[in-house]
C-alpha cells in the first residue's frame, strides 16, 4: 500500500483534532505518514500512531516558528521526496492551505483545498467539496501528479487503528526562501475555556440582533449550559462586539456541529457559506421572513432577550 | 524609486444570485451578474492606501478573465488604481488555480513589481491560496491573511491574526501578501473617480504575450478535474413558532426531544 502523507498540526506536540481526522481518512487511501514539524514529535508519536500512523517524520527547527509557511514546505517537499506517497493531506486552515498549494507546485501537482470527505477512487483519491456557500456538493479529483489535497475539520469522526508510529527524523535543507518572511512578534490569546468553535459539537451564534458587546453574555451563557462554542456573524465583529476569531461564514470559519444556533442573526448568504452543513439548525429571530427560518429544524419568532435567557434557565433545569 | 504596486483582482458570479454549474462543469458566468470579488475590494483599498503614504507610487490592477471581466477593472480604477491589465484568451476558459497562477505571475512580472496585493480568497472558488502560488511562482517572500498592513524602509510589515494568537510579521520586497476583509472598508468610487477611469489605460494582453501555451492553461492544462457536481437538497422544512411567552422553554422541549439535552 502506498503512502500517504499527513501534515500535522500541533501545538507544542499536543496533536490538534483534525490531524487525526486526517489519519483516519488517510487509511481509507493508503497508509499514513505522519509528518511532523516542531518540538514534541514523541509525545505526539503515541497518538499519531493511535490513530494510524505507521510511521511519523519529524523535524525540528527554529526556521518553522520563525519564519512562515515556507520552511514547512521545504519539510513537506523534502518527505514527498523520500516517500513518494500517492497522496497528501493537509489540514484546511489558512496557513495550512498555503504549505499545500505551493508543495502542489514544487510537486508539479494539482491541488483540491477544503475537501469535506475523501474516498478511494480508480484513478486516486476522490475528494467531495462544498461549494457555492455550500449550495452544491462536488466530487473531483487531482489529474496530475501526486494529489495534494486539504480537508477542512469535522470531515471524519477520528477511528483509533493503532500502528507502529515509530519517529524517524526529516533531514531538511531549507532553500533561499524559507528565511524570507519573519513573524517578528507573537502576541498569544487567552484562552476562554470554551470549545473549539471548528471542533464543537454545538455552536451558539450570535448576530447584529444581540445589539452590543456586553449583551453577549446572554449568548454565552446559552452556549455555557450547553457546553457549546460560540459564534458571531460578521456584523457582530465588524461592530466590534465579539472578536473575529469566533466568526462564523465566508470569510470566517466553517462549522458543521451536531446542532448549531443562530440568535439575532438574519441567515445572509455568506453567513450560510459557514454553518449551513450542520446537523440541526435552530433559531430564535424577531423577524418571521428573516432567511434563516428557511434552514431550520425548529424556529422561534421572538425577541431574542426574552426567549434566550428562558432557553438557558430551562436547558439548565432539565440538565440537573 | 517608483513603489510598484500590482493588486490582482477577480471577477465572480455575485453570491447573492442563484451561482450553479455550466455543462463542463466550470462555473457558469451566464446566470448571474458578475462583479469585482468584495474580498479583492480591500486590496485595492490596502494598495490605494500604500500608495498614499508612498513618495512615489503607481498601482496597476490585473485580472484574467473575459470580456466582462473589465468591470472589475473598471471598478479598481474608479476606486483610484492608476492603470489596468487585463490577460484574456479563449485558451483560458476552465483554467485551475494553476493555470491561473501561471499567467499571472506572468503577467505580473512583464508589469514589473516591487509588491503584489491580493484579497484573502475569491468569493466563488474561495480556495484562498493564489497570493501563496503566486509567491512561489515569483520566487520572492509571501506574507498572507493581513489584517494590518504597511511598507516602510523597503520592507512589507502587518499583522496576522489567528486563533490562538496575533502575529506582527515582516518581508523585504518584492513580497507578495493578501489582505483580510478585516483590514478596513474599501472606499467608494467618487463621481470624480469614475469619470477619471475612463481615460486610464487598460492594456490587453493574450497568452501569446506572456509566452504561455495554450496547453498549459485552461481545461486542458488544468490538474483537477471536477467529475460531480450536485445541488445539496434543500433542507425540509422545519417547525416554526411565535414566540408567546413560552417560545425558550418551547425550544428547550424540541432540543430535549433531539437528545441535545
Ligand atoms: C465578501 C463577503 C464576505 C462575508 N463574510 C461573512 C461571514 O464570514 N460571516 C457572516 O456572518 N457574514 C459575512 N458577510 C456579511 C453578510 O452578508 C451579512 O451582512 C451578515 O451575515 C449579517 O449579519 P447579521 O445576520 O448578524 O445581521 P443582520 O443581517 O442585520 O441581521 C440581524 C438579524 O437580527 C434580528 N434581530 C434584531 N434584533 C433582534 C432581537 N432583539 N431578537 C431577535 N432577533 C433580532 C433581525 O430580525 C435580523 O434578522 C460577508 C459579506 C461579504 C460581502
Amino acid at each position: 500500500m502506498g503512502a500517504v502523507l499527513v501534515y500535522v498540526d500541533q501545538v507544542d506536540g499536543a496533536v490538534r483534532k483534525p490531524t487525526l481526522e486526517l489519519l483516519t481518512l488517510a487509511r481509507r487511501i493508503g497508509e499514513p505518514v505522519a509528518v511532523h514539524l516542531g518540538p514534541g514529535a514523541e509525545v505526539a508519536a503515541l497518538v499519531l500512531a493511535e490513530h494510524g500512523a505507521a510511521r511519523v517524520l519529524a523535524a525540528e527547527a527554529p526556521e518553522f516558528a520563525e519564519y512562515l509557511v515556507v520552511p514547512k514546505v521545504d519539510a513537506l517537499e523534502a518527505a514527498a521526496k523520500a516517500m513518494n506517497p500517492v497522496a497528501v493531506l493537509v489540514p484546511s486552515s489558512g496557513e495550512g492551505k498555503e504549505i499545500a498549494a505551493r508543495l502542489a507546485v514544487r510537486l508539479g501537482s494539482g491541488i483540491i483545498t477544503d475537501a469535506v470527505d475523501l474516498e478511494a477512487g480508480v484513478d486516486g483519491p476522490v475528494a467531495t467539496q462544498s461549494v457555492f456557500a455550500a449550495s452544491f456538493t462536488t466530487k473531483s479529483r487531482v489529474t496530475k501528479g501526486t494529489p495534494v489535497i486539504t480537508v477542512k475539520p469535522n470531515s471524519a469522526t477520528p477511528e483509533q487503528a493503532p500502528a507502529a508510529g515509530a519517529v524517524e527524523p526529516l533531514t531538511v535543507a531549507f532553500g533561499d526562501a524559507a528565511r524570507g518572511a519573519r513573524v517578528v512578534s507573537r502576541s498569544p490569546r487567552e484562552s476562554t475555556g470554551r470549545p473549539e468553535l471548528t471542533e464543537a459539537a454545538i455552536v451558539v451564534s450570535g448576530g447584529r440582533g444581540v445589539g452590543g458587546a456586553e449583551n453577549f453574555s446572554v449568548i454565552e451563557r446559552l452556549a455555557d449550559s450547553l457546553g457549546a462554542a460560540v459564534g458571531a456573524s460578521r456584523a457582530a465583529v465588524d461592530a466590534g462586539w465579539y472578536p473575529h476569531s469566533n466568526q462564523v461564514g465566508q470569510t470566517g470559519k466553517t462549522v458543521s456541529p451536531q446542532l448549531y444556533v443562530a440568535c439575532g442573526v438574519s441567515g445572509a448568504i455568506q453567513h450560510r457559506a459557514g454553518m449551513q452543513t450542520s446537523k440541526t439548525i435552530v433559531a430564535v429571530n424577531k423577524d418571521p421572513e428573516a432567511p434563516i427560518f428557511d434552514l431550520v429544524d425548529y424556529g422561534v419568532v421572538g425577541d431574542l432577550f426574552e426567549a434566550v435567557p428562558q432557553l438557558t434557565e430551562e436547558v439548565k433545569t432539565r440538565k440537573n | 524609486m517608483s513603489l510598484r504596486i500590482v493588486v490582482c483582482v477577480k471577477y465572480v458570479p455575485d453570491a447573492t444570485g442563484d451561482r450553479h454549474f455550466a455543462e463542463d462543469l466550470t462555473t457558469a458566468r451566464d446566470a448571474v451578474d458578475g462583479l469585482l470579488s468584495e474580498l479583492d475590494e480591500y486590496a485595492v483599498e490596502q494598495a490605494l492606501q500604500i500608495a498614499e503614504a508612498a513618495d512615489d507610487a503607481e498601482v496597476t490592477v490585473l485580472t484574467m478573465g473575459p470580456e466582462d471581466a473589465r468591470d472589475a477593472l473598471r471598478k479598481a480604477l474608479s476606486m483610484g488604481a492608476d492603470k489596468a491589465v487585463h490577460v484574456e484568451d479563449d485558451a483560458l476558459h476552465g483554467s485551475d488555480v494553476m493555470g491561473t497562477s501561471l499567467v499571472l505571475a506572468r503577467a505580473i512580472e512583464r508589469t514589473g513589481y516591487d509588491l503584489v496585493v491580493c484579497g484573502m480568497a475569491s468569493t466563488d472558488g474561495t480556495m484562498g491560496v493564489l497570493p501563496a502560488i503566486l509567491a512561489e511562482r515569483l520566487g520572492v517572500p509571501q506574507v498572507t491573511l493581513l489584517s494590518e498592513v504597511a511598507v516602510a524602509g523597503g520592507n512589507v510589515l502587518g499583522r496576522w491574526d489567528g486563533d490562538t494568537a496575533s502575529e506582527r510579521v515582516e518581508a523585504q520586497l518584492p513580497a507578495v501578501v493578501s489582505v483580510t476583509d478585516q483590514s478596513g472598508e474599501a472606499r467608494y468610487p467618487s463621481f470624480k473617480g469614475i469619470m477619471a477611469a475612463k481615460k486610464k489605460p487598460v492594456e490587453s494582453l493574450e497568452l501569446s504575450d506572456l509566452g504561455i501555451d495554450a496547453g498549459e492553461v485552461g481545461l486542458a492544462g488544468a490538474r483537477t478535474a471536477v467529475e460531480e457536481a450536485a445541488e445539496r437538497p434543500a433542507r425540509s422544512a422545519g417547525t416554526i413558532v411565535k414566540d408567546e411567552g413560552e417560545g425558550g422553554k418551547q425550544l428547550a422541549a424540541f432540543l430535549a426531544e433531539s437528545k441535545f439535552i
